[in-house]
Order: C-alpha cells, then sequence, then structure tokens
C-alpha cells in the first residue's frame, strides 16, 4: 500500500459532530458508505478542502494539504483533486467543450490524447459543442465526469455522482465507471448509500455512521463485520474476486475459480482467465452439518463458521470462511439452535444464486 | 422644439447619469457580492443604510448632504484639505449625490443574482483550479449577467430622473449642474408650458423605452442563475 491518504479531521456542530482517523489506500476505489447524515459528504468535502476545520490533518500522496496544529491549509484551487458533485455542477454559461477546458486550462493542460480517451470511454465525445441545458441528466453528469478527470488529479473525489438519477440512467453510468475503476491509477474517494455501488465499485470500504468510521478495510473483509449494520441488512451480501474457470456448454454454466475452490454461473460469454467480481446475498445462502448426498442446489461449499450474531426478530446472521473467502447466510435463529451452530465449526454453505457484478 | 439650453441640460443629464453609473457599479458590485455571502452581523445595517435612500424624502438625504459637504460639515473640511473645495453646487458634488440616491437601484438587483448563484458553481470553479478572482471574473459575472444589465439600466434610468436631491445639493446652475428635472422645473415656473411639454415627453419617452428594453431583454435572456 504505497502512498496512502491520511485523513484526521474533527468538526463539531451542535447537531452534528465529525470525527474521522483514516488511513486510506493510494490506489483503487475507496467507498465511504453511511445513511445520510452520517457525514460521508462532509468528509468527502473536508478532504477537498470545501469545508473547513478547525482540527484536521490531511496527507495525499505524501503532500500535506491541511496541517492544522502547524497553520497548513491549502485552498482547494490548489489542491490537486478531481471532484464530482451529486448534480453535475456544470456551468450552465459555458459549452460542453467549454467546461472541460475551463479545468484544463488552469491546470496547464491541453486536449491530450488520454483526454479524448476519456470522452470517448464516457461516449460524450459528439456532445462537445452543446450547451448543458440541451443534455440529459446521464450525460450531464457523464460531462462532469470528465471534466474533473481531464486535470489529471492526483485523486478524484465523487459525491453520489448516480443519486439524482433515476434507474436507467444509473445502469447507464455504473459500467463506465466500473471501467475507469479498472484504468484509472489514482485513488478515488466514492460516497454513496447504495449497496449496488459499494459491491460493483468498492476495492476499500469505509462505513460512516453519526460522523465517525465505524469501519475502514478492504471491502469483502468490511461487507462480512458481524458488527456491522451492513451484515444485518435485509440485501447484506459479499463480493467475490474470482476467474473464469471454464465453461460447460451442455449444462449452459460456466465455472469460475475463487481462492479455496470453484463455483458455477449460469453461462455466459467471457475468455477463461478474465476477471470477474460476483456477488452473493446473505439470504441465497443456507447452511448443512452435512455435505448434502442429493441436492438440486449445485454450489455446495466446505466452510468454517467464524462468527454468529442474531438480531432481535428471529434471524440469525452466520460468518462463514470458504477458503479465503469471507461468506454471510441468513438463517432463522430456530435453524441455528437446531443445527447447534457454533463459531469454528465445519459445515456445508449451500449457494442458491449468485450474480455477477462485471 | 428644444432650445439650446434644453439641449444641455440634456447633455448634462446623460453624462451625470452616465458616470454615476460608472461609479454605482464599481461601488456596487463589491458591495452586493458582500451582502450576498457574508453572515455579518453588520449585514442587516448595511442592507437598511443601502436601501433608505428608497425610502426616504430626496430632500431629506440632500439636506444631509448639503451639511455633511458644505464648508462646516465633516467631509467638506476633508475635501476642502484635500484642496477640492467644497462640493455642494458642483458637478462633482451632484456625482456624489446620484450615486448614493440611486444605489440601491444597482445594489439590490446585483445582490439578489449573486444571491441566486449559489455556492456551487463557485465551488465548482474551486475544484477546478480557478481562484476567487478567477473565479468571479469568468463565473460569477457571467451567471449574473441579466442582474448586471438590470442594474445598470435601474441606476442609470434612475438617475435621470432624480430631481429632489439635485436641487438641495447641485442647486440650478447652467451646465454645471441643471439636469431635465431641473430644466422642467424651471420652465414651469417660468409659465413655458410648451418648453416643458417638450422635455417632459422626452423624458417620458425614454423612460418607458428604457423599461420596455429591460424587460424584454430578461425576458428572452436565459435565466442562468439556476446550474444545469
Amino acid at each position: 500500500m504505497t502512498n496512502p491518504i491520511i485523513a484526521r479531521f474533527q468538526l463539531g456542530y451542535e447537531s452534528f459532530q465529525l470525527a474521522v482517523d483514516l488511513c486510506l489506500p493510494g490506489s483503487g476505489v475507496t467507498v465511504l458508505f453511511g445513511h445520510s447524515g452520517s457525514g460521508k459528504t462532509t468528509l468527502l468535502r473536508c478532504i477537498a478542502g470545501l469545508q473547513r476545520t478547525p482540527n484536521g490533518f490531511l496527507q495525499i500522496n505524501g503532500e500535506v494539504w491541511q496541517d492544522s496544529e502547524n497553520g497548513i491549509f491549502l485552498p482547494t484551487h490548489k489542491r490537486s483533486l478531481g471532484y464530482v458533485f451529486q448534480e453535475a455542477n456544470l456551468f450552465p454559461h459555458l459549452t460542453v467543450a467549454g467546461n472541460l477546458r475551463f479545468g484544463l486550462k488552469r491546470s496547464g493542460r491541453s486536449l491530450s490524447t488520454d483526454l479524448t480517451h476519456i470522452l470517448e470511454l464516457l461516449g460524450i465525445a459528439h456532445l462537445s459543442e452543446r450547451m448543458p441545458d440541451r443534455l440529459s441528466g446521464g450525460e450531464r453528469q457523464r460531462v462532469a465526469i470528465a471534466r474533473a478527470l481531464a486535470l489529471n488529479p492526483q485523486i478524484l473525489l465523487m459525491d453520489e455522482p448516480l443519486a439524482a438519477l433515476d434507474f436507467k440512467r444509473k445502469q447507464e453510468i455504473l459500467p463506465f465507471l466500473s471501467q475507469l475503476h479498472r484504468e484509472l491509477h489514482i485513488p478515488v474517494l466514492y460516497v454513496t448509500h447504495s449497496q449496488q455501488e459499494v459491491a460493483q465499485l468498492a476495492d476499500h470500504l469505509v462505513v460512516m455512521d453519526e460522523g465517525r468510521a465505524l469501519a475502514s478495510g478492504p471491502l469483502s473483509e468490511t461487507l462480512s463485520r458481524l458488527d456491522m449494520p451492513l451484515a444485518q441488512d435485509r440485501d447484506a451480501s459479499t463480493v467475490w474476486q474470482v476467474k473464469v474457470a471454464g465453461h460447460e456448454a451442455a449444462y449452459h454454466l460456466t465455472h469460475v475459480a475463487f481462492a479455496g475452490g470453484t463455483i458455477s454461473l449460469p453461462s455466459f460469454a467471457a475468455e477463461i482467465g478474465t476477471p470477474l467480481r460476483i456477488q452473493i446475498y446473505a439470504r441465497d445462502v443456507s447452511i448443512t452439518l452435512q455435505e448434502p448426498a442429493a441436492t438440486s442446489i449445485l454450489n455446495v461449499l466446505p466452510a468454517t463458521i467464524t462468527g454468529i450474531a442474531d438480531d432481535d426478530s428471529g434471524h440469525s446472521v452466520v460468518g462463514l470462511l470458504v477458503g479465503e473467502q469471507p461468506l454471510l447466510a441468513h438463517i432463522t435463529r430456530k435453524s441455528a439452535s437446531l443445527l447447534g451452530l457454533r463459531v469454528g465449526m465445519q459445515v456445508f454453505a449451500q449457494i442458491k444464486g449468485t450474480s455477477i457484478l462485471n | 422644439m428644444l432650445s439650446p439650453a434644453d439641449l444641455d441640460t440634456l447633455m448634462l443629464t446623460g453624462k451625470v447619469a452616465g458616470i454615476a453609473t460608472c461609479l454605482m457599479l464599481l461601488i456596487g458590485t463589491p458591495l452586493a457580492w458582500w451582502l450576498a455571502r457574508t453572515d455579518s452581523r453588520w449585514k442587516g445595517i448595511c442592507n437598511a443604510l443601502v436601501a433608505l435612500p428608497l425610502v426616504l424624502p430626496p430632500s431629506v438625504l440632500g439636506f444631509y448632504l448639503l451639511v455633511l459637504m458644505g464648508p462646516a460639515g465633516p467631509v467638506g473640511k476633508f475635501t476642502a484639505w484635500l484642496g477640492l473645495g467644497t462640493l455642494p453646487f458642483t458637478f462633482g458634488g451632484l456625482i456624489v449625490a446620484s450615486v448614493l440616491y440611486s444605489l440601491p437601484f444597482v445594489v439590490q438587483p446585483l445582490q439578489a443574482s449573486f444571491a441566486a448563484i449559489g455556492r456551487q458553481p463557485l465551488e465548482a470553479a474551486a475544484t477546478l483550479r480557478a481562484g476567487p478572482l478567477d473565479t468571479f471574473f469568468n463565473v460569477v459575472i457571467p451567471l449574473a449577467k441579466p442582474g448586471f444589465m438590470t442594474a445598470a439600466i435601474l441606476g442609470f434610468a434612475h438617475t435621470v430622473g432624480e430631481f429632489g436631491v439635485v436641487l438641495m445639493v447641485g442647486g440650478n446652475i447652467p451646465d454645471k449642474t441643471r439636469v431635465v428635472s431641473v430644466q422642467i422645473y424651471n420652465h414651469v415656473e417660468a409659465m413655458e408650458y410648451t418648453q416643458a411639454h417638450w422635455l417632459a415627453g422626452a423624458l417620458l419617452l425614454f423612460s418607458f423605452t428604457v423599461l420596455l428594453v429591460l424587460y424584454s431583454v430578461l425576458k428572452t435572456q436565459p435565466v442562468a442563475h439556476q446550474l444545469k
């Protein structure tokens, strides 16, 4: 983990307190996840310098942007960052090209080949002479992303870039974000309250609540932490990084390998070795004590119980380890007690369904 | 028709209004920007002071200006010390009085359009490496263009239409302080109704045209306040 991001902020209003002390990876996508009012946007604004905290320390790639003890505070316009707002925030008096040039000019760059590449990647190359009010919501947001990337920043900050869009527009942009994620070499801090976006984009996850960071860690590890509200949620899931291992054409199945085994998915076209992200919902995972001899479920994997947490409505969340991959299972408390589940037990996890994220 | 003396008053009026408008935009822009953005406890007082000429009888404002700028007033003493003499009954005095009297007509539209821009475009500009002045000239001014047009037109037209303050501070000196509204008063006093008609008609036409232009410009200008 080279050049990590160090962010310490303290901010106190009457109704809201922010107190975080985070060390984040210097590459990949870090998602700041939390409900509205959890302080995730405030944290992002502090990192951008849009919100000034009297007490803070921020270091990005070895550069100190804020050090309140030594009276250092770099104003936003001197920070090498790109910021994508919830509303695209394009300048209405400038064309798409004008909006892009606004930042380019000031960062001393010109329209380079990699920018042309970004415009093509985002599918907005043909829009350059349009005024922002002649664009759809999805197009505006893509222009805003391109405008931020055009600066060639050291870090990209995104504040719920999809929240203001309807479902269709979201589906239009998410693939671009996934692709950017693979092609960008700078760290991305991404604020969202959507578990779907977490599953699809995050490498590292920070869970925010009431101005504090409840958890900060690699995605699959953090998603499966039983002490986090995420694991208790009805839509709790784990995300695995897998690779395509082979196809079984006769049964329309594709096998993918993960650290510790393989599982079968409904077939799809992909070359062997292609990396994939798959999501497994906790409600799709059940537990048996013996390896079932006759079951219609294809994916039955040996697992070790790492933890059990009960909620107050008759459900249990069971944390499992399959090979090296954490997995969550939602079962009823009655089943947990009938099976006599305990931490450390060897069991079998039956996975009823998986979804491919990209 | 208009006599040479009438034409002189028209010229003088245009000159006073033009110079006063430029000065009002220069003073009013930073003032309106500050008023639109500040949370200072002085904001209320400043807002009230700027708006005062809207409700005060012009003669009251004129009276205080006369006292302040006269030889015994603090401003008068200061200008005398600078070697400028005193301002009442001079072209300079007329400009000062006009600026103070019409300032709310410039500050208020500017303040409203600055406030309507909101903080989002400013923050977007900051994240795109634009410093505060750069942002003001390249984002705020273009977005507040309708506000600037309204401010300039209203400021100019209101200065042309002033009478009470002019008479108190400027007096009635040909080619120096005698503006159109005063000249109309002179004509009426002298029972020269025909000449009064010509001038009054010219002013009526001017005012109506200005307002017509203003409202059509505001209608066709895309209201750029809201960010897309």
